[in-house]
């Protein structure tokens, strides 16, 4: 995949994902999804529902966690846009992804795109999550083959990681 | 196949049976179960009804000089099934003409001159982890690092027949067939040295991807030996296997093996596939289950540029963006005609006065008579008789349906998410009137299925989109066509009526399935006097496989009466069943969870209850306890805490045998609790997800595990048997909780009704 992609013709919607600016011929109304999926082959993020109810599309939008699926691409022109593709640099990958790695907090791995990128604005916002927390801002998001107890492990896993990498005191 | 109707595939649809195609000889080899020779626990395979589906006779077309210019030189050792279980779901029939190689192959092995591995089974990988704990398997006995391994699955083209993933089939079989496959490749290359070096194999061991001489301190790496041969090796009858005792890879916890492409998103699934030129499909869906069309005008869509396909009762749009194929197909004025359906209100009623003819084709699974039921009940001190139902309720697989669809002239290339890629293949060939051998299905790693992905709906909508295209077509499923158009776990109404002495031995068991399902049927209870009967009735909505199928309904029956029983003769509930179950597997899965979860222990708040349920299901032993809390002002029932015991004899991979324990606790909260679907005339009512409720994060309690691990005995499966005593363990402990007896999955879709 190209760095960058120009249409020709149309003037197109400019986004800025995963640090590379991309010029779309998509309709505004398009949803975000499907412009990252069909237009610019950014299959990490998923369909699940196409209606917000499952978090398998969720992507950061300027920082906050954003079902993909709901978003009008015309809604989110010059905004920063991180995907599952856009979370690891390079070969080093973020210590969320190490985490569900590690606490192996997958199982089919449809949902884990949408759970990582939830779990990083989670952590962004609040990097010593209680458990309780956790639960509360991930429930939008389904595992239906049931891995959630996991889910929370690697969250949990992360946010020490992040916290001893960063010199701060972790978070129980 | 039932029918031509489209799509029905290989499962009951509308009220009919399954029945095996009997092409080949590949079924003649199915061994009937007879529960009268049949002994549960510890029989044999135990097909389940709705799952069973012939297979299309496997061809190998290769000659022996072909096939490694295809592979490669190098060593390959090839699994070989002659008769039995096995020989069912993989091999099968082919032998068409004189060949070199091998008839009958279930699984291959190649190691190349690089000394890379690579596997080939028909199984597939959807969440269930096998492509790690196969290939832990592989490099146990080959004795190389986990890394040097490959798999290929489920790819018509290149891999051995095989009936499908399901069942909880892999691990007796397939698991079990490629440690003898790399045992077999093991000794070859042992050979291979011992020839070289002029000395005798015994001097001479296998490890880390080499084969050693210790006493004369030399070593020899595999890709040497395999250097410039083309060597093929049948799987021997006797083959020295590792003792699970001594298992250095298997029997050890190893993360998925590709793990990394998940959590980068790089993972292509079938619903990411994708090929240049390649345009999007959309189907057209009728107004009600049954619907046949009177008319359709596609003028509007056409204009639009959309490729229109109107075909019988199919009609369908192409387009360059799924944004136009969803405008044109919408674009489409379509009248349909339908009849009047049943509706989910009248469901139970229903299933029992629509009798349907036909038979389980296991055999005599069917019914099964013990003793005389009639006067044992009579004469019994207590007698109990009740009736249990459940939903129907779908598999809501993460990722929907999917298929892209290429034609290179009349051969055809379908990537698809499907459980049954030999299936599929042969449902595309039927659909298309084509031999097949000139269809090719792929199944890459596929976002779950949990027996939902049977059949191939899919596949055959994008190749018929893009035959008409003439180019690719990708056709994705919407989440509201996966709840309406895929199919359903079965609904069913179970009669139990029993009777039991004053010294709690259970003297009769009479056991009615209507419709759900016969597995699992049959108690595992010592009673002298039984009678089981499976009811086929005629399903008002279009039922499959679903995990643990049939086994969930009939369990929560049974340990729920067995509760019942309990209390009615004022015996606790544990002792109760361990009075009456000679089994020493179950009687232990039952006690270690008893341990662990603390039975006996008096309640420490109110609204608490606690409650059990267990079972024998795919050759796996479970006991399920949980701890429910009942708020009695709200009455929301909360799941809090759930321990399970499981012995699914010698354990590959100890951690991924808890995150599917983990996770049939968590699915199977959902039928248990609120799972549901509602319809009404041939339309679902409760079709999305908005509408559909299914555990999450908030719902799930601790989960506690105990496994106990049989070195001694066979690995077998465990996605599926760890689910069936949840639901019974729930009503159970909501009973202790609040003398509420519900006899209804869900229990408590709306929150607890008392009194």
């Amino acid at each position: 995949m190209a760095t960058t992609s120009h249409t020709l013709g149309s003037p197109g919607i400019s986004l800025a994902i995963n640090g590379n600016t991309y010029l779309v011929d998509a309709d505004p109304q398009t949803s975000l999804l499907t412009v990252l999926r069909e237009h610019l082959d950014l299959t990490g993020s998923k369909y699940g529902c196409g209606e917000g109810q499952c978090g398998a599309c969720t992507v950061l939008v300027d920082g906050k966690a954003q079902r993909s699926c709901i978003t009008k691409v015309g809604a989110v022109a010059r905004k920063q846009i991180t995907t599952i593709e856009g979370l690891a640099k390079g070969e080093l990958l973020h210590p969320v992804q190490e985490a569900f790695l590690e606490v192996g907090a997958m199982q089919c791995g449809y949902c884990t795109s949408g759970m990582i990128m939830s779990a990083v604005a989670l952590l962004q916002r609040n990097p010593s999550p209680k458990e309780s927390d956790i639960i509360d801002f991930m429930d939008g998001n389904v595992c239906r083959c049931g891995t959630y107890a996991r889910i929370v492990s690697a969250i949990q896993k992360a946010s020490k990681g992040i916290a001893a990498a960063t010199g701060k005191g972790a978070g129980l | 196949m039932s029918g031509r109707e489209f799509g029905s595939g290989d499962i009951s649809s509308r009220g009919q049976t399954v029945e095996l195609r009997s092409t080949g000889q590949a079924m003649a080899s199915v061994p009937t179960c007879s529960v009268s020779t049949c002994a549960v626990p510890g029989s044999a395979i135990e097909p389940e009804r709705y799952e069973l589906a012939a297979g299309a006779p496997y061809r190998f077309d290769l000659d022996r000089r072909e096939f490694f210019k295809f592979v490669g030189a190098g060593v390959v050792v090839f699994s070989v099934l002659k008769t039995g279980t096995a020989a069912q779901e993989s091999g099968g029939a082919r032998g068409r003409r004189d060949e070199s190689l091998p008839k009958e192959i279930d699984a291959w092995l190649h190691i190349g001159e690089s000394g890379k591995v690579t596997v080939y089974t028909g199984k597939v990988e959807m969440g269930q982890n096998i492509r790690t704990s196969l290939t832990q398997a592989v490099a146990e006995e080959l004795r190389v690092p986990m890394e040097k391994i490959e798999l290929v699955m489920g790819d018509t083209q290149l891999t051995p027949f095989d009936m499908g993933t399901f069942g909880s089939r892999t691990t007796p079989t397939m698991n079990l067939q490629l440690r003898k496959v790399a045992a077999a490749a093991r000794d070859t290359l042992i050979g291979l040295a011992a020839a070289q070096w002029k000395t005798d194999v015994r001097h001479l061991v296998a490890d880390d991807g080499k084969v050693k001489d210790p006493q004369m301190n030399r070593s020899v790496e595999y890709a040497a030996l395999t250097k410039g041969q083309q060597l093929t090796q049948t799987l021997p009858e006797e083959d020295p296997l590792i003792p699970a005792a001594n298992w250095k890879v298997a029997g050890q916890s190893a993360a998925k093996v590709n793990g990394r492409e998940f959590v980068t998103g790089k993972h292509r699934y079938p619903s990411d596939q994708k090929l240049p030129d390649m345009w999007y499909g959309k189907l057209l869906r009728p107004t009600a289950f049954g619907a046949t069309l009177v008319s359709v005008d596609a003028q509007k869509a056409e204009q639009m540029g959309a490729t229109v396909v109107r075909d019988g009762n199919f009609v369908g749009v192409a387009a360059a963006s799924s944004g136009l194929a969803e405008v044109a197909v919408a674009a489409i004025k379509a009248e349909w005609k339908s009849e009047a359906q049943p509706s989910s209100k009248e469901l139970f009623d229903y299933l029992k006065k629509n009798p349907t003819e036909g038979r389980d084709p296991t055999g005599d699974g069917d019914r099964y008579e013990a003793g005389k039921v009639d006067p044992a009940l009579a004469s019994a001190d207590h007698k109990l008789q009740a009736t249990y139902m459940v939903s129907y309720i779908a598999h809501v697989p993460l990722e929907p349906r999917a298929a892209l669809a290429k034609w290179d002239g009349d051969n055809l290339t379908v990537w698809t998410g499907t459980q049954r890629p030999f299936g599929v293949r042969g449902q595309l060939a039927e659909a298309f009137r084509m031999p097949e051998d000139r269809v090719r299905v792929l199944m890459p790693d596929t976002g779950s299925g949990y027996g939902g992905k049977h059949s191939g709906e899919t596949a055959i909508e994008a190749a018929r989109l893009a035959r008409a295209a003439k180019r690719p077509v990708k056709v994705v499923w919407t989440r509201e066509e996966e709840f309406s158009w895929a199919y359903f776990r079965p609904a069913g109404v179970m009669e139990v009526t029993s009777g039991v002495g004053a010294d709690g031995r259970i003297t009769a068991w009479e056991h009615h399935n209507y419709n759900s399902g016969s597995a699992g049927i049959r108690t595992y209870y010592e009673i002298p006097n039984q009678r089981i009967v499976f009811h086929p009735a005629k399903s008002p909505l279009r039922q499959g496989s679903y995990r643990a199928l049939a086994a969930t309904a009939n369990h929560f029956a049974r340990e729920s009466h067995m509760d019942e029983l309990a209390h009615a003769i004022k015996m606790d509930p544990l002792e109760f069943r361990l009075k009456n179950l000679k089994d020493e597997r179950l009687r232990a899965v039952f006690e270690a969870a008893a341990k662990k979860f603390g039975w006996g222990k008096s309640k420490s708040v109110p609204g608490q209850g606690f409650g059990m349920g267990g079972g024998y299901e795919k050759l796996g032993y479970i006991a399920t306890f949980a701890e429910v809390h009942v708020d009695r002002k709200s009455r929301d029932v909360k799941v809090v805490r759930v321990v399970t015991a499981f012995d699914c004899g010698a354990i590959v991979n100890p951690d991924n045998l808890r995150n599917q324990i983990e996770g049939s606790n968590v699915q199977g909260l959902g039928g248990a609790l609120f799972e549901a679907i509602s319809f009404e005339n041939g339309k679902i009512l409760n079709g999305r997800l908005s509408e559909y409720r299914v555990p999450r994060f908030s719902d799930v309690p601790v989960l506690e595990t105990v496994l106990l691990d049989r070195k001694d005995l066979p690995s077998v499966g465990a996605g599926e048997c760890p689910m069936v005593g949840l639901a019974p363990a729930i009503a159970n402990a909501i009973f202790d909780a609040t003398g509420v007896r519900l006899r209804a999955l869900p229990l408590v879709p709306d929150g607890l009704k008392m009194g």
